[in-house]
């Protein structure tokens, strides 16, 4: 049966109704109609609809509405704006990273939670960082040297 | 309003909001949105032969360029940008590519065969050209000169020594309409030529050709403020969810509607064995398809089991079969001192693109609208128009940016399967179908097998090559999906399709003097509705082919001795081919050796380094890749990768190198990880973990890119052919490090590890 939820979702609080089961991914795209994160798989192997979690890098596509609780989500949005750019964001354009890039989501905020935490990371830490993140146009060396560049920056 | 004002009015107003994607907006009538969509008043009709239909120029001087392909995030639309400008006169910055929409857009056959650019830049030259061509008539006779004395300069017209008198594009036409008529000839799709009196610029005229200005797309999916396909909302709209079958092949018996009684709104839609439901939420939907009760008829295995698979393909009837030859192989052989000779065998492959196919359909009595990540928008309102029986004129198809772009993916499903649960239940629906979809009911790159045999005399020279290809065909379901027999859902509902069998010869330019190239199809393992019907995926066949042709050269090359680079070129006579093998080398720093001589051990740790060539359509790719191998465990490294790459005129460098390295980078994928997993009943691929690709872990730390530009010559493409030698480039380099040869794709470390044991 259907709940209520008050998501706190980049900065705004928003009531929604729903399937305490339904995951926080169709909150987000459905509900409140911030399409950032993709649905990839549904079974947490692409990162397509990662989203934070209180900073936290967190699979939406798995995570029940029920296991929000007071976190508060940040979405691609939530991160940069073409006004103000999260670094990797910046990078991403200088390195003209995306294909397709339906998978530059959970990419950008995975890295973007690895760097919080990891200043002036080796390529082989970036990569294993982003290790079981799925890209199916082939963009990888294109990221690793994005998130180079941004962690470059942000030291 | 208009269904395209609306759109763009909502992407604009998107671009300046804080992400919120959903393109809300009501159709208030379908059918008259779609007989004025993108008529502004006064436009003439969206005919080939209408200057209109090919560019614009806004009051501001901005161009718009409507291009009848689409780009999926390779630049291509950049590169029609680049060309327009530069016959124009007119800053990059200044133009705009509207693409795929049908009722923007002339059919130029949708993405297609890495013709982008060699077709319809082509096209789009000439249009450009006569656009500068008519506006410098039309300034000329406002300045009161005659037009060789005008010339132009960032879209202003002035004449030549005296600038003071000048006029630009804007007051010419700003916001107008040529109303000038343009030749083409008569072909819709990929071939679609056009024809004028100008002359287009000569390539040492061009200014913004060859140069690098920045994707277009790139700032819209990197803040996420354009949509994909899967973004699209519109007022009223139902989520679909199809439900396929446990056995391929299976028939609807019965449907317990009374299973999903309890989901709010949920509806089964029904129409012989097509199924699926509809719910007004989202996740009510996938609950439905996950609870529907369906009952499906006993069938027999449709498939042989997975490991009979290539004895299969060698044991089938030949439906079609064909080859070319020259001199005379057979006495060739007779003659031989030495034959060599080796089979290899490639996987069924799936587009597994990055997110299952999406599309939205609103199907009204007056008009249909399609939102579609296809490749082949204007193929796909032709299959909207024939499953659901109404005239094409009736179905509007927009092109949303999907995820992945390789060729017949899912996305052509969907599109159909959108209409037909639209028209069943009166309302716009929305299908986005589930990952098990997207890997395992995708249409499939064919497997196959290939053999090859060289006759060689007595010094190791190469007397004859016969080497034929067997396999399913590439178009069994079509590349196109213009005929709704190409699509699951027009299948389910009667259609048959062409299921044309069709193969590849391979492309290379050696020359030998007794040669036989071949190939032959086998019947699809499930006609119809399968999950394991083959069609086109980024760069039909050439994987196979080339795996197997390129691994049997250096299989030559090492039978007689010959160093792989110097063999290639003792065959090679066309001086591109030679210096796109000669660069790669040079780049790579290859040092001349005895094939199979090159190994390097350390500890567990062998390494080798292989190369492989191959032509596509008139682009000549060779690669050279470095492997790393552990003997133990036959885990496999791929350090560096270094690519030559000839297409002919190069549009915009810096683009073409992304595109290269990505195709280095899914070439690998498809070398080292992917194979279609099914056993008798159905595919059991149908996930990432079931279906491995690349990981980052794994991407070449190293791929370097050398490109070889001929502005004399065509642009012939860069979209596939550089993931055409990739597998045997690997291949070839293991083989060097290990000295065994492997002969079935993909080089797994079971395989490897089996090898070298």
């Amino acid at each position: 049966m259907a709940e209520k939820f008050a998501l706190k979702v980049n900065g705004a609080v928003h009531n929604i109704e729903a399937d305490p089961d339904m995951p926080l991914l169709y909150a987000l795209r459905d509900d409140l109609q911030l399409s950032n994160p993709h649905f990839g798989c549904g079974l947490s192997q692409c990162g397509a609809c990662t989203v934070h979690l209180d900073g936290v890098a967190t699979r939406s596509c798995v995570t029940p509405l029920a296991k929000v609780g007071n976190r508060e989500v940040t979405t691609l949005a939530g991160l940069g704006t073409p006004e103000k750019p999260h670094p990797l964001q910046t990078a991403y354009v200088e390195e003209q990273v995306p294909q397709c890039g339906y998978c530059l989501n959970g990419w950008i905020m995975t890295a973007a939670a690895f760097l919080k935490t990891t200043k002036r990371p080796s390529e082989a830490q970036i990569r294993q960082a982003l290790t079981g993140l799925k890209c199916r146009c082939g963009t990888h060396t294109a990221i690793v040297r994005a998130v180079q560049r941004a962690a470059d920056k942000m030291a | 309003m208009n269904a395209n004002t609306e759109l763009s009015l909502s992407r604009r107003a998107l671009l300046q909001s804080s992400g919120a994607l959903v393109i809300a907006f009501s159709l208030a009538d379908a059918g008259e949105a779609l007989a004025q969509a993108g008529a502004a008043a006064g436009k003439p009709p969206l005919l080939p032969t209408e200057l209109d239909s090919w560019l614009a120029i806004a009051p501001d001087g901005a161009v718009t360029v409507f291009f009848g392909k689409i780009d999926g995030g390779q630049g291509t639309d950049l590169a029609m940008a680049q060309i327009v400008a530069d016959e124009l006169d007119v800053p990059i910055k200044s133009v705009s590519v509207v693409q795929g929409d049908t009722a923007r857009t002339v059919n130029q056959g949708g993405a297609s065969g890495s013709t982008g650019v060699r077709f319809a830049g082509s096209a789009l030259r000439i249009a450009g050209a006569e656009a500068r061509r008519v506006l410098l008539a039309r300034a000329a006779e406002k300045l009161g000169v005659t037009p060789d004395r005008l010339t132009v300069s960032d879209g202003v017209v002035s004449v030549a020594g005296d600038a003071a008198k000048k006029i630009s594009y804007a007051g010419l036409i700003g916001g107008g309409f040529f109303h000038s008529e343009i030749g083409w000839n008569k072909q819709y799709g990929n071939p679609l030529a056009l024809t004028a009196p100008a002359k287009p610029k000569t390539p040492d005229q061009y200014k913004i050709v060859g140069t690098s200005p920045a994707r277009l797309d790139v700032p819209g999916k990197v803040f996420g403020t354009a949509p994909w396909v899967q973004d699209i909302r519109v007022d009223g709209m139902l989520h679909g969810r199809m439900i396929r079958p446990a056995v391929a092949g299976a028939s609807i018996v019965s449907v317990d509607e009374s299973s999903i009684a309890d989901i709010p709104g949920a509806r089964v839609v029904r129409k012989a064995d097509f199924i699926g439901v509809v719910a007004p939420r989202e996740w009510d939907a996938i609950k439905a398809s996950q609870k529907l009760r369906v009952s499906w008829s006993q069938t027999p295995d449709p498939f042989p089991d997975q490991a009979q698979l290539y004895d299969y393909i060698r044991k089938s009837p030949v439906t079609k079969r064909d080859a070319t030859e020259q001199g005379s192989v057979d006495a060739a052989f007779a003659n031989a001192a030495k034959v060599i000779e080796a089979d290899y065998e490639w996987p069924f492959q799936s587009h597994a693109s990055m997110g299952p196919a999406c599309a939205l359909a609103d199907v009204r009595a007056d008009g249909v609208t399609v939102w579609t990540g296809t490749q082949k928008p204007h193929f796909a309102a032709q299959g909207v128009a024939g499953v659901l029986g109404v005239p094409v004129e009736k179905v509007h198809a927009i092109w949303v940016t999907g995820p992945g772009s390789y060729g017949r993916n899912d996305a052509g499903d969907a599109a159909m399967d959108a209409a037909v649960l639209s028209q069943a239940v009166s309302a716009p629906v929305r299908v986005q179908y589930m990952r098990y979809e997207g890997h395992g009911w995708d249409p499939k790159a064919p497997a196959s097998v290939h053999h090859a045999r060289a006759a060689l005399d007595k010094d190791g020279n190469v007397l004859a090559i016969d080497f034929v290809s067997r396999g399913f065909s590439r178009i069994e379901t079509n590349s196109t999906e213009a005929d709704p027999g190409d699509t699951l859902a027009g299948m389910l509902l009667g259609h048959k399709g062409a299921r044309t069998p069709a193969f590849n010869l391979p492309e290379n330019g050696y020359i030998f003097a007794n040669k036989r190239l071949g190939w032959e199809c086998v019947a699809a393992l499930l006609p119809g509705p399968s999950p394991l019907r083959t069609s086109h995926m980024r760069d039909p066949l050439g994987p196979q082919i080339t795996f197997a042709n390129e691994s049997f050269i250096d299989e030559i090359a090492y039978a007689v001795g010959a160093d792989p680079v110097e063999f290639r070129l003792k065959y090679l006579k066309e001086p591109r081919d030679r210096a796109a093998i000669q660069a790669v080398a040079e780049k790579a720093g290859w040092k001349p050796g005895r094939a199979g001589a090159r190994r390097v051990r350390r500890g567990d740790i062998v390494s080798g380094r292989g190369i492989a060539y191959a032509q596509r359509g008139g682009t000549i790719v060779a690669i050279i890749a470095d492997a790393e191998v552990n003997t133990r465990t036959g885990a496999l490294r791929i350090p560096r990768v270094t690519v030559a790459h000839d297409c002919g005129l190069i549009i915009n460098p810096d683009a073409l190198r992304r595109v290269v390295e990505c195709n280095v980078v899914q070439g690998l994928s498809r070398s080292i990880h992917e194979e279609v997993q099914f056993d008798r009943k159905n595919v059991r691929s149908i996930d990432w973990l079931t279906y491995p690709i690349v990981d980052i872990t794994e991407a070449p730390p190293v791929i370097d890119v050398v490109l070889l530009n001929h502005p004399e010559a065509i642009a012939t493409g860069a979209g596939e052919a550089s993931t055409r030698p990739m597998a045997a480039a690997v291949n070839n380099a293991i083989f060097e490090a290990t000295g065994t040869r492997i002969r079935r794709a993909p080089l797994t470390p079971g395989r490897i590890r089996a090898s070298t044991v």
